[in-house]
């Protein structure tokens, strides 16, 4: 073919294409447009053609990648066979023996909770096994806060936050808790478990760092779950461990020149332990290794501190030299919802980008009132602190040192003592997890008999989530300390509870394993 | 003294109470829904002492003793006794020392009434206006007693909505609007972080060897294109978010960073909240049960339920909500988020499969992911979608091993939040029982908003609830509380209350907030204050297919299906979502407007709530001010093809009837522009027929 040819070929086909696209309707408006467009204003055709790429790529960008390369071509009727042979798996799974047991046992409170409830088979026992440290449940004057509140605001907000949810008495609580702490500002959540759920992927995102502690709670778990974050541990409450790990971060980092976001996430007080993380030394390194701390303070907040501001109040350390303190509105402080503490940005960037915040509801009015209220408390009589400790004491003098078959892993000022059974305990009788379990359902059902009610720590879904290889939590009996109870009450149910250990830990083996096989 | 504050409650309240002045009792039974509201208010002493009010106490107390835990439960009944107690002398006295509580909080536009009360019998009569205005403020009087409907689906399959498009102008408008904003924005970052020392770029930036707290990437958008238009949301609001809602006046002087308050706050209407049934109320049966709840159980259970937070309180709502949902068993939570987000987890696990719409709500999106079942999703509402992806499920099996799924769950909504679609549930369970899946419902907006009786997708489709395997719900919103519900066959729940790490760890809900379900759930089955319940269901039922209709006819494009309660409008453009709510806050009228990335770039809506607190005058204000703003910035483009149509000729009409409604003659589709008056005198029929 040669040169000439080609051009006719080429001028007819262009012609043709022309012609069509004249009989098209309309085509004429739009050459006219585009001319004449081009010659009073040739930027603003530059733009326009900017857009019609930008539409046409829209238009046929591919909606999703398709098949993998392991698809199997199936005919339609092989489908249909296969539809017909699947069987699924039940939804759940039958409980299990020591879930059932659990569930019968489930003691039911008729009332309301207290240093001493009534149970519904009629029986009224000594409470030890509701956050409830301080007894404000109990408070008239609380409660008849919270009913002005009811007849003003009514109980829910109906809306998330950013619809109108967020109310006035809301941000009275968000200050009044910033102002408690010592942060900049505060942001408040409907829910205190999974406050911190939410606020780890707030920040964490993927390709951040995370170094965390191993003995962490579900909730932070979920949280470092969800955030798809890279993800180091270290060992339990060992700074040594964790300068360790935090150095290699930085070096790795270094190496690399990257710098992402990095994150110590720990606890104030550990609710799988007990005991508490050594603030003052985890700010030190954070600021050597430019880390910033989240701490969960659920189960500190309300509980450690002259005033109960938690573990920042406990080991004198700036609340502003934590990045995020979590914590809890619905442990003593008796109302609900979680919040988050910390600077400007960090609680700006929450309430726009937080999940549960911005996708739930808010929280009742009547529970934010609550909790400025009980935080007065606090604040103005650290007295009550004093008593739930001094009660702490006298029950752990009737525990800790005289029981032999168990030992408080608590934190002395943490009024939720967990007791684990001794290493040697657990190594002569070749207790196995599942075991200990046993016989701790057993012993809160011994003390329950005798009018105490006592529990076992939920390690089970943290289990259950993570597997037990990686690390150790122990079965533990949970005791909470109250101040509603007097010092002999305490020490009584210290004794009853000494008592069924013993009992339990005396009986003969083959009757153990019979009762709840029975 | 009864006459007299019975005749003001008749002024007072446009005159719709004469059931009050002594009815026969035939008249009355007629006219239930009409008093029943009446019944909600503080001076119902007077109803309680002419009506003995021992007939109603004995028949709750039969059906306490028909639960067979009756005997032991003495508080939880008392509690709810009490609400029935109107003229029980502790709560008129607290419920008439309110007046002066509330003003203390501020709530705009009450007159004075500082002076407490001097006897308790015999309220000072501006006292007594006052309280009622207050108590219309949280829930409208019916104006017109025929201002009802039945939520009910009548057989047909249902179809999907008619989406309706504006011109191609608006769209393109639209375009250039956000690619203006996104070049602008990317400008203004360039610069900014290069040379300005303001707060806002610091965060952006290294500092002191740490990295940005958020990435420019994640928070462009919020900072270039939310802090434009931020003051539309989270305003701050205070009182009870019922037909009214007080907004906190408030301005920004720095282009939307902080705001200060300048005291006082407008009281406007609500189309905001999701107060379906109208129990936001700080007044009335619930309140009062609320009330004599913190009295009694204090303000918190402060245990997990696994521990010891497990009430005979909480057991007897768990009972009240399964049968309400017509399941054998249920549990609540404390919160609806949470809910999905543990209960996922529970059920599946590795080796199994999720299938969700793809608009379902966050919640359900990181319950599955924390569940670490594999998750697909399928097209909005889209049967043959869902059945693609089912067969190919099947038929592949888990990826790489080919191994079959363990369980196929597929989780959808009941009603959309932000499309006011249903799901299409008839048409799920056809494919269920097909291919064996489980299904999950959320009904966290259908539950008490949609069905004859309030009981969600299921009764509005009058489908066996037993069909559906996990019914879940939320209770903040047509209950007036908080917290959520799992509800299904007993065995399930039983597993689930062990395994469920919410039950196991997280708080148990308050006292107060179970009281709120407790009562508002016996409200709505009608075992208290009878005729109450389906008041409010048939009037949020004709609220939502009034204001619905008198949106399409003045031309508004509107989505969703027709009885539901969400109703939302479309702007398009990014600059008239901020210019919509600054025009209804100018006419008290406070909405909710979302747009990108919440919605599909190009269509940002605004979205109304209807509540059954709300009345048809309610209802007529809204359309006024919708017809005035649609004017001003343009929102009137449908096209007709999504109904507002011009009414059919009568004999047409007559044909429906007969039944040959689908082979009726062909409407000629033209842009409907409807007059406000038109729209407002043909709406309440109209809406009771099929809409076009
Ligand atoms: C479908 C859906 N599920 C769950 C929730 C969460 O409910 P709650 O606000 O009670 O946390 C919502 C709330 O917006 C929702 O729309």
């Amino acid at each position: 073919m040669d040169l000439h040819e080609a051009q006719v070929y080429l001028q007819t086909s262009l012609h043709e294409i022309s012609h069509a696209f004249q009989k098209v309707p309309g085509s004429a408006v739009l050459v006219r447009y585009i001319q004449s467009s081009y010659q009073n204003d040739p930027v603003r055709s530059a733009i326009e053609l900017v857009l019609v790429i930008f539409f046409v790529r829209y238009l046929l960008s591919p909606s999703y990648p398709t098949h993998d390369p392991n698809y199997v071509k199936l005919r339609d009727d092989e489908i249909d066979e296969l539809v017909r042979d699947w069987e699924p798996e039940p939804l759940v799974a039958p409980q299990t023996q020591l879930e059932e047991a659990e569930a019968e046992r489930q003691p039911i409170i008729v009332g309301p909770t207290g240093p001493k409830v009534k149970l519904s088979n009629g029986k009224t026992v000594v409470n030890l096994a509701s956050y409830n440290f301080y007894n404000f449940n109990a408070s008239e004057s609380i409660k008849e806060k919270a009913i002005q509140t009811l007849r003003t605001y009514g109980v829910g907000p109906c809306g998330p936050p950013q619809f109108y949810g967020n109310q006035d008495v809301h941000m009275q609580t968000e200050h009044d808790i910033a102002m408690f702490l010592g942060t900049q500002s505060c942001i408040i959540y409907s829910h205190a478990f999974s406050t911190i759920s939410s606020v780890i992927p707030t920040f964490c995102k993927r390709g951040d760092v995370i170094v965390a502690d191993k003995m962490v709670n579900y909730s932070i778990r979920k949280g470092l779950e969800a955030s798809r974050s890279n993800i180091r541990w270290y060992e339990h409450n060992d700074m040594e461990d964790l300068e360790q790990v935090m150095k290699k971060v930085a070096q790795e980092q270094a190496k690399k020149k990257i710098l992402t976001r990095r994150f110590i996430v720990t606890e104030g007080l550990f609710e799988m332990v007990g005991d508490c993380s050594n603030l003052p030394k985890l700010v030190e390194l954070k600021e050597k290794y430019k880390f910033r701390i989240a701490l969960d303070e659920t189960w500190s907040f309300g509980v450690l501190g002259r005033n109960g501001r938690g573990l920042t109040e406990a080991q004198n350390v700036d609340a502003e030299a934590v990045d995020m303190i979590i914590g809890s509105m619905a442990g003593p402080l008796c109302a609900a919802g979680g919040f988050c503490a910390g600077s400007k940005d960090v609680v700006r960037h929450q309430r726009i980008n937080a999940a549960s915040y911005t996708y739930s509801a808010a929280l009742p009015a009547m529970a934010a009132v609550t909790a400025s209220e009980t935080l007065n408390v606090l604040q103005c009589n650290p007295d009550i602190l004093q008593a739930c400790r001094d009660n702490i004491q006298a029950m752990k003098a009737q525990l800790d040192p005289r029981s032999e078959w168990v030992r408080c892993t608590s934190d002395p000022e943490n009024p939720i003592m967990l007791l684990v059974f001794k290493p040697e305990v657990v190594s002569a009788r070749r207790l196995s997890n599942e075991d200990q379990e046993r016989l701790l359902l057993e012993i809160t059902d011994e003390a329950l008999a005798n009018g105490v009610l006592i529990t076992r720590l939920k390690s089970f879904p943290l289990i259950g989530s993570i597997g037990t290889n990686d690390i150790d939590i122990k079965p533990a009996l949970k005791v909470c300390i109250t101040s509603g109870l007097s010092k002999k009450e305490i020490e009584k149910a210290g004794m009853t509870i000494r008592h069924a250990i013993t009992k339990i830990m005396t009986r003969k083996p083959n009757k153990q394993s019979s009762t709840l096989a029975a | 003294m009864y006459a007299r504050s019975a005749g003001l409650s008749v002024k007072s309240s446009g005159g719709n109470n004469s059931t009050l002045q002594g009815p026969s009792a035939k008249q009355r039974t007629q006219a239930q829904g009409k008093g029943n509201i009446r019944k909600l208010m503080p001076h119902t002493e007077k109803t309680g002492e002419r009506r003995p009010s021992q007939s109603r106490g004995n028949r709750l107390s039969q059906l306490f003793s028909s639960s067979p835990k009756a005997n032991q439960q003495p508080s939880a009944q008392q509690a709810l006794m009490a609400m029935q107690n109107g003229s029980s002398p502790s709560i008129t006295a607290s419920g008439l020392a309110l007046p002066t509580i509330s003003l203390s909080t501020a709530t705009a536009g009450e007159p004075n009434q500082d002076e407490p009360p001097t006897t308790l019998f015999q309220p000072p009569s501006s006292t007594e206006i006052s309280r009622q205005k207050r108590f219309d403020a949280q829930f409208g009087p019916l104006v017109d007693p025929t201002d009802r409907y039945v939520s009910k689906h009548h057989g047909e399959p249902l179809e999907a909505p008619i989406i309706d498009e504006p011109p191609y102008y608006y769209v393109l408008t639209t375009y250039i609007s956000y690619l203006l904003l996104l070049a602008l924005g990317h400008i203004r970052d360039f610069f900014g972080k290069r040379f300005s020392k303001k707060q806002t770029y610091k965060t952006l930036r290294v500092a002191n060897g740490y990295a940005p707290l958020n990435d420019d990437f994640d928070s462009f958008y919020t900072r270039r294109l939310k802090m434009r238009i931020d003051d539309c949301f989270a305003r701050t609001s205070t009182g009870v978010p019922g037909r009214y809602i007080n907004v906190l006046n408030r301005v920004s002087d720095d282009f939307n960073e902080t705001y200060r308050y300048t005291g006082g706050a407008t009281e406007t209407l609500n189309m905001s909240s999701y107060n379906y049934l109208g129990f936001a109320q700080s007044e009335g049966p619930c309140a009062n049960a609320v009330e004599e709840c913190v009295k009694r159980y204090g303000l918190s259970f402060c245990s997990p339920r696994a521990d010891s937070g497990t009430s005979d309180l909480v057991c007897e709502v768990e009972k009240e909500i399964a049968s309400f949902v017509g399941k054998p068993a249920a549990m609540v939570f404390s919160m609806g988020f949470v809910t999905n987000a543990s209960s996922f987890p529970a059920l599946v696990s590795k080796g199994c499969l999720i299938i969700s719409d793809e608009l379902n709500h966050a919640s359900i999106r990181l319950g599955a992911r924390l569940s670490g079942a594999v998750i697909r999703s399928f097209k909005h509402n889209d049967m043959l979608d869902l059945e693609k992806k089912l067969r190919e499920a099947i038929a592949q099996g888990q990826p790489r091993t080919h191994r079959p799924w363990k369980k196929i769950l597929v989780a959808v909504e009941g009603l959309y939040s932000m499309e006011g679609t249903m799901c299409d549930l008839p048409g799920i369970l056809n494919l269920k029982d097909i291919y064996k899946f489980a299904l999950y419902v959320d009904e966290a907006h259908s539950i008490g908003a949609l069905g004859p009786k309030g009981r969600g997708v299921c009764d509005y489709f009058g489908i066996d609830p037993s069909r559906v395997d996990i019914l879940m719900g939320t209770l903040t919103k047509s209950f007036g509380a908080n917290g959520g519900y799992i509800a299904a066959e007993k065995h399930i729940i039983e597993k689930l209350k062990s395994t469920n790490s919410a039950t196991m760890l997280g708080e148990s809900p308050t006292p107060a907030v179970l009281m709120q379900i407790l009562a508002s759930l016996k409200i709505i089955s009608g075992e208290l204050v009878p005729g109450q319940g389906e008041e409010r269901l048939q009037r949020i039922a004709f609220n939502s297919r009034y204001l619905r209709l008198g949106l399409k006819r003045l031309g508004l494009i509107v989505y969703g299906h027709d009885d539901s309660p969400i109703i939302p409008v479309t702007l398009y453009n990014p600059a008239k979502i901020s210019a919509f709510s600054h025009e209804m806050l100018k006419r008290r009228i406070s909405v909710v407007v979302v747009g990108y990335p919440a919605t599909p770039l190009i269509s940002s809506r605004a979205r109304f709530c209807v509540s059954a607190a709300h009345n048809k005058d309610d209802m007529d204000r809204l359309l006024a001010a919708c017809d005035e703003v649609g004017d001003i910035l343009q929102l009137k483009f449908s096209t007709g093809i999504a109904g507002g149509l011009k009414p059919l000729p009568e004999d047409a009409l007559e044909k429906e009837k007969i039944g040959q409604g689908a082979k009726g003659p062909k409407l000629v589709i033209e842009p409907p522009r409807w007059s406000l008056e038109e729209v407002i005198a043909r709406g309440s029929e109209d809406a009771k027929m099929r809409l076009r």
